[in-house]
């Protein structure tokens, strides 16, 4: 009698597996890697506190350790459960947007945090991850038919744009603008055709007036001073110029570790968060900066093989966002702090200093482990098994 | 299960293209890093290396200033001064706000900075206040964080430990005004000081030093972390006085409350021992600032505190001025010193009657009475044969008319006149009768102190032309050298018509009669020989000589004669001069021949002191 032969003759191949099983699965050399690169942002906390662990580095280790707990907990759920719940997720995360919102406009200012006692929770965080969730749930089961419509991508297009905005307006242009572009790279991987990227990109450009009409003065400012940073040098060009000035006398292989003098007096601003990359490349030179670039690469490519290697095209999508997402915040922050692109207020991943994006990217990883773990898990279009 | 294998193929193709976009980006990346950190990187070392050090300047002490015994006159102080650097500051105001709330800042401080900042280039800290006590040194610290800018500068401020005494030699210190600004660094430096008047003002290049630098590390608030690097100046050089403290306090005491001048100067070199003004001034009050009320006192008190009456105050010599008439008429042989004159107590020339101070006359006078009795009519007559510009000519050669060149800034000239001076000045012919009036110094003579006092150095010391100075070094390319010994020109004086000059003065002061026999020295070894002076300052009229001439305390002080006395001591191997001008104080003989007499006593004294302390100097090293 011929049954069918599996595809992947794997003990994997199977609708439940046992946690022994997914124990025996967690990818160590993807956890080595991360690690690693938390380790850079111990070392740099700690220079940074002139050779404390406090104010920063300890606390940073601890983040990373609860973190990683965190990740391989969700690593080691099933899956499918994550699909199940994406759009219940991704409601909740919505709802804590416009809870922050509508206490922001109420209470003092711009206040993107819900204080959990533990930890400041940032909504925009959240949506990062459930944004993914939820548009790799929508397009799991969408065949080319479907995706060539383009009534099917206004839900998602909904998806995407109403969070944005809602973060925009808090105001964050760095996060709004991480989720457009991680979005739009899974509309991509998702099989979305190129002309109407070209279209919706052409679009954009041409709304370009417009949206500088909604952009507050500051981020007025800060895209101008982008353009000319000598033109302020004092003011809001300031953080900038001694970003490059720092970066560019640490030279090819550094001041040395402790000793870059543009951190240590001050003429670096905070150096612990957004410019911590700056810092790190003062001290270590361009040597250092390649050394890093490299762990990210690393990270990258553990990311696309992950993504590659699902069989589910959930997991494949959700592995992609995730190493879409973690590439921009380090991207970004690093093309930030040498200045290519204007000063937005993001993070350089598991390096600055900060529990919330910390915890994100960790769980992010999560998510990424357990497409891993579950990569041969065949997924039905409601997030059953193979049916 | 196909459709899924294709959009695994798909999937796998776009990330491909997606993959290929992120390496490219973090190429851009990398390449970013290259050009900031190989290519540029010399650039931004520099300005990094521009960011964290600053330089400073250094100010080397200024130098002190001591008396002939080495008895501080002139001294350094710590000043601690808040400053604030005008870059390292959100904004001034603000800086200045936060401070103002911790010392008292004054408006007209306020201003000051403002106006300072805009002339200074930004880095230069600024002075805000200076001379902060303990409490308030402490309090800015404490509160330095809430301070941007603000940094606590010791300072050294000038001090003058004997106050009032000699303040006219010593001078004054204070800020650089913009027409004074050389290319000298340390004038950048806030709360600068150059001398501005006496010595501090003649020797200031030398006294100043030579800045030195400090390179240090700063942080972005301006702080200072540590010192890179560190060039010492140099100190600036010590000046060493002529004068003698103990006389000059002497001298000051004995002349008083009055509006009087005093200069006692070694005849043979030129080293000014006592030079007092009465009344003097505290320049200590300069550094520390005056108020309004201060200055309106100083500047128009009638006796004139601030003024060096020794070097500025140019008074009718009087009587003091017949031994130059006298050595005139003996050097052009146009009288003989037997030549006998009659006093009756006036003489006629012309339509003018011209009057001696004594009603009754001196009868017949020869030159030596001549000038003991100080006779006017004799004098009219050796001055009417003598023509007044040989007496002028050698008035000029004992040193009036012009300055004796003294280090010391704003001497005044005096006048010696003569025919051409008249028409130049007062477009009139010379009247002869104007000979007269001026040949025994009234009229348009007018001397120094100084001047009358290098007049008997050079009479008592032989008729060589010594010039006075108070500072003991003189300065040669901003730094100071001994001076070397001097040889004074001669001045052509003969050796008899010197000794018959110094006969007469000998009886002035020595033989009963003479006008300051009552002010003699009886001390033996320390006589002295001099010449009474009064100069009349107002017209006396026909009518008063008839109903009596007033006496000097039944005047008002503006109109009292001024009292003049020079003299030189010990008579057998002189030494020293003196020239005492006490100004509307009276008559020479009562007023200033005493003052001259003690000082010249206190002079003597401490000479002899000084011989016996170097002789008690010799026994020691015997001893040992």
């Amino acid at each position: 009698m011929l049954r069918p032969m599996p595809r992947m003759p794997s003990r994997l191949n199977r609708t439940e597996m046992s946690v022994r099983d997914k124990i025996w699965q967690i990818n160590w050399s993807l956890i080595a890697v991360l690690s690693a690169i938390a380790c850079v942002g111990f070392a740099t906390l700690y220079s940074a506190a002139q050779g404390s662990l406090d104010p920063w580095a300890m606390k940073q280790m601890v983040r990373f350790a609860i973190g990683i707990s965190i990740m391989i907990g969700i690593a080691l759920v099933d899956l499918r459960f994550w699909m199940r719940n994406a759009y219940i997720m991704y409601v909740i995360a919505f709802i804590l947007l416009v809870a922050v919102e509508l206490r922001g406009t109420i209470g003092m200012g711009a206040q993107r945090w819900i204080d959990l006692g533990f930890i400041q929770l940032q909504p925009s965080e959240i949506m990062k991850i459930a944004l993914i969730l939820a548009l790799a749930r929508y397009f799991h089961g969408a065949g080319f038919q479907e995706i060539g419509r383009p009534l099917f991508l206004i839900p998602p297009l909904i998806m995407v744009f109403a969070p944005a905005i809602l973060v925009l307006k808090q105001p964050d242009l760095g996060t709004a603008m991480m989720l457009v572009l991680s979005s739009g790279a899974l509309f991509f991987m998702a099989g979305v055709r190129v002309w109407k990227f070209v279209l919706v990109i052409a679009g954009g450009l041409a709304a370009i007036p417009l949206a500088w009409q909604f952009l507050r003065e500051y981020q007025k400012k800060r895209v101008l001073i982008f353009l000319d940073p000598e033109n302020d040098p004092l003011g809001a060009g300031y953080h900038i110029t001694q970003s490059k000035i720092a970066l560019g006398s640490g030279g090819m292989f550094g001041k040395g570790y402790m000793m870059g003098t543009q951190s240590r007096l001050n003429f670096l601003p905070e150096k612990q968060t957004d410019f911590i990359f700056t810092m790190f490349a003062e001290e270590w030179g361009m040597m250092g900066g390649l050394v890093l670039l490299g762990l990210y690469a690393l990270l990258l490519a553990f990311g696309y093989a992950i993504a590659m290697r699902c069989r589910s095209q959930f997991g494949r999508l959700v592995a992609h966002g995730i190493t879409t997402t973690f590439f921009l915040y380090f991207f970004i922050n690093t093309a930030m702090v040498m200045g290519l692109v204007p000063v937005v207020g993001v993070p350089l991943p598991l390096i600055s200093y900060g529990g919330t994006a910390m915890l994100s990217l960790l769980a992010g990883w999560g998510l990424v482990m357990s497409a891993y773990i579950h990569r041969d898990v065949p997924i039905s279009r409601r997030g059953m098994g193979e049916e | 299960m196909y459709h899924d294998n294709d959009r695994s193929k798909m999937f796998s193709r776009r990330a491909l293209v997606l993959g290929g976009g992120k390496a490219l980006l973090m190429g851009a990346l990398a390449a970013r890093m290259y050009y900031l950190q190989v290519m540029e990187a010399n650039k931004y070392a520099m300005l990094a290396e521009d960011n964290r050090v600053s330089t400073r300047l250094l100010a080397p002490p200024r130098g002190l200033i001591l008396d002939r015994n080495g008895i501080a006159m002139a001294v350094n102080q710590h000043n601690y001064r808040a400053m604030v650097v005008a870059e390292r500051t959100p904004s001034l105001d603000y800086t200045l706000d936060a401070l103002s709330r911790i010392i008292t800042i004054g408006d007209g401080e306020r201003a000051r900075v403002h106006k300072e900042a805009r002339r200074r280039r930004s880095f230069v800290p600024i002075s805000v206040r200076e001379n902060l006590t303990w409490e308030e040194v402490a309090r800015v610290e404490v509160n330095a964080a809430d301070l941007p800018g603000v940094i606590i500068d010791v300072g050294q401020s000038r001090h003058y430990p004997l106050e009032s005494l000699g303040a006219h030699i010593l001078g004054y210190v204070s800020a650089v005004s913009e027409n004074e600004l050389t290319d000298d660094p340390l004038e950048e430096l806030p709360g600068f000081r150059i001398g501005k008047g006496g010595v501090e003002r003649i020797y200031d290049m030398a006294m100043r030093g030579r800045h030195g630098t400090s390179s240090v590390e700063v942080n972005a608030v301006g702080r200072v972390i540590r010192e890179l690097e560190r060039k010492e100046g140099e100190p600036g050089v010590d000046l060493n006085l002529t004068l003698d403290v103990k006389l000059q306090e002497y001298a000051a005491q004995r002349l008083g409350d009055e509006s009087a001048a005093v200069v006692v100067m070694d005849i043979h070199t030129g080293d000014v021992i006592v030079m007092a003004s009465t009344p003097s001034f505290d320049p200590n009050a300069f550094n520390r600032g005056l108020t309004s009320e201060e200055w309106k006192d100083l500047s128009t008190n009638p006796r004139s505190p601030l003024s060096n009456k020794a070097i500025a105050g140019q008074f009718a010599p009087g009587s003091t001025f017949k031994l130059v008439t006298a050595l005139a008429a003996l050097e052009s042989r146009d009288i003989t010193p037997e030549m006998r004159v009659f006093c009756s107590g006036h003489t006629q020339m012309g339509s003018i009657k011209f009057h001696c101070w004594k009603k009754e006359g001196h009868g017949a006078q020869d030159m030596i009475s001549g000038i003991k009795n100080s006779c006017d009519v004799y004098f009219y007559e050796v001055a009417r044969r003598t023509g007044f510009e040989k007496i002028a000519e050698m008035a000029r050669r004992f040193g009036m008319g012009g300055p004796t060149g003294v280090d010391l800034p704003n001497e005044r000239p005096g006048n010696i006149p003569d025919k051409a001076w008249k028409k130049k000045a007062l477009k009139q012919p010379w009247h002869p009768g104007e000979t007269l009036i001026n040949a025994i110094g009234q009229g348009y003579v007018t001397t120094t102190p100084i001047q009358l006092a290098v007049m008997t150095a050079r009479i008592a010391n032989g008729g060589f032309g010594v010039v006075p100075h108070v500072a003991r070094d003189t300065i040669v390319d901003k730094s100071v050298k001994s001076r070397t010994n001097p040889q004074w020109p001669n001045l052509n004086v003969s050796r008899q018509s010197l000794a018959l000059v110094r006969k007469g003065m000998f009886a002035v002061s020595n033989e009963p009669g003479g006008t300051a026999y009552k002010a003699r020295i009886t001390q033996e070894g320390m006589w002295l020989s001099g010449k009474t002076g009064s100069a009349q300052v107002r017209r006396i009229t026909m009518r008063e000589r008839e109903t009596g001439v007033k006496k000097n305390d039944q005047l008002p002080w503006k109109e009292r004669d001024h009292a003049l006395f020079v003299a030189y001591a010990p008579e057998e191997n002189p030494r020293y001069s003196i020239a005492v001008v006490v100004e509307h104080g009276g008559g020479g003989s009562a007023v200033a021949a005493p003052i001259a007499r003690d000082i010249m006593i206190e002079v003597q004294k401490r000479d002899l002191a000084r011989v016996a302390e170097a002789k008690d100097d010799a026994t020691d090293l015997r001893r040992f």
